[in-house]
């Protein structure tokens, strides 16, 4: 799994690629707690490269999304979300939870 | 039967996928349907080292991944606090985000993505968890 960090001015862009499971997810756990840290609550993250998620994924993204949604000070959406994981989201009634992009300007443009 | 020991670490989900894709790529699965086993053995071999070996390090868990027929079977074994499914709560999937609940959900998406989940627990025999998907 790699993750990089891109601010923009109204959200930061978190690209995750490769597999995020049990032993991956505390990192990827750790990018978007340090978003929040730098006081970062509006979040799009690029999913346009990951291969594989478990629910160790989800369960990082959805105490990503209750981080940012308190207080209403921000948000985390969801962009490329390739096919078997946003099966695999839909299976964990999760898409409801996030708002989801087909491409990287559309999401950042969104906040 | 293709049967491989596993150090219970997180470190080894890799290999524990891959080793579900081969007999199921041999089997004549789609490669979708792969994803699915893929996800289904991960979540299961998870549960084993996050809780059945909780705080124990140097356990080990043995998965075996066979097919008969047009049906895969995927079986778990470990040796460590055997646990009763039955009490595992279904998470709530259509609660709100602040009641969502965080556990619960790899059994979930197991018994979602299988045919069937099956798990029997005895003092000798150690924990064993089967599972089937059939090829359509």
């Amino acid at each position: 799994m790699e993750i990089t960090t891109q601010e923009f001015k109204h959200c930061d862009l978190i690209k995750v690629k490769g597999r995020v499971d049990s032993a991956t997810a505390p990192q990827f756990s750790k990018a978007l707690e340090k978003a929040n840290d730098n006081g970062r609550f509006k979040i799009a993250i690029d999913m346009s490269e990951l291969e594989y998620m478990s629910s160790a994924g989800f369960r990082a993204l959805l105490a990503a999304q209750r981080n940012s949604k308190r207080y209403n000070r921000g948000e985390v959406v969801l962009v490329m979300v390739p096919d078997r994981i946003r099966e695999a989201l839909e299976l964990a009634g999760f898409t409801e939870l996030f708002k989801t992009f087909d491409d990287q300007v559309q999401a950042v443009g969104s906040f | 039967m293709p049967s491989s020991t596993f150090p219970a670490q997180f470190e080894f989900l890799d290999e524990i996928r891959e080793f579900v894709a081969e007999v199921a790529r041999d089997g004549g699965f789609s490669e979708k349907a792969i994803y699915s086993l893929q996800l289904a053995a991960d979540e299961a071999a998870s549960n084993i080292i996050e809780h059945a070996y909780e705080g124990i390090t140097d356990a080990s868990l043995e998965l075996t991944c066979d097919m008969r027929g047009d049906t895969i079977i995927i079986a778990l074994r470990d040796w460590g606090r055997p646990f009763d499914p039955s009490e595992v709560k279904e998470p709530n999937i259509s609660a709100d985000l602040a009641d969502r609940q965080i556990g619960g959900l790899g059994m979930y998406l197991m018994r979602k993505l299988m045919d069937s989940v099956k798990y029997e627990s005895g003092s000798r025999t150690g924990n064993l968890l089967t599972m089937t998907k059939r090829r359509v």
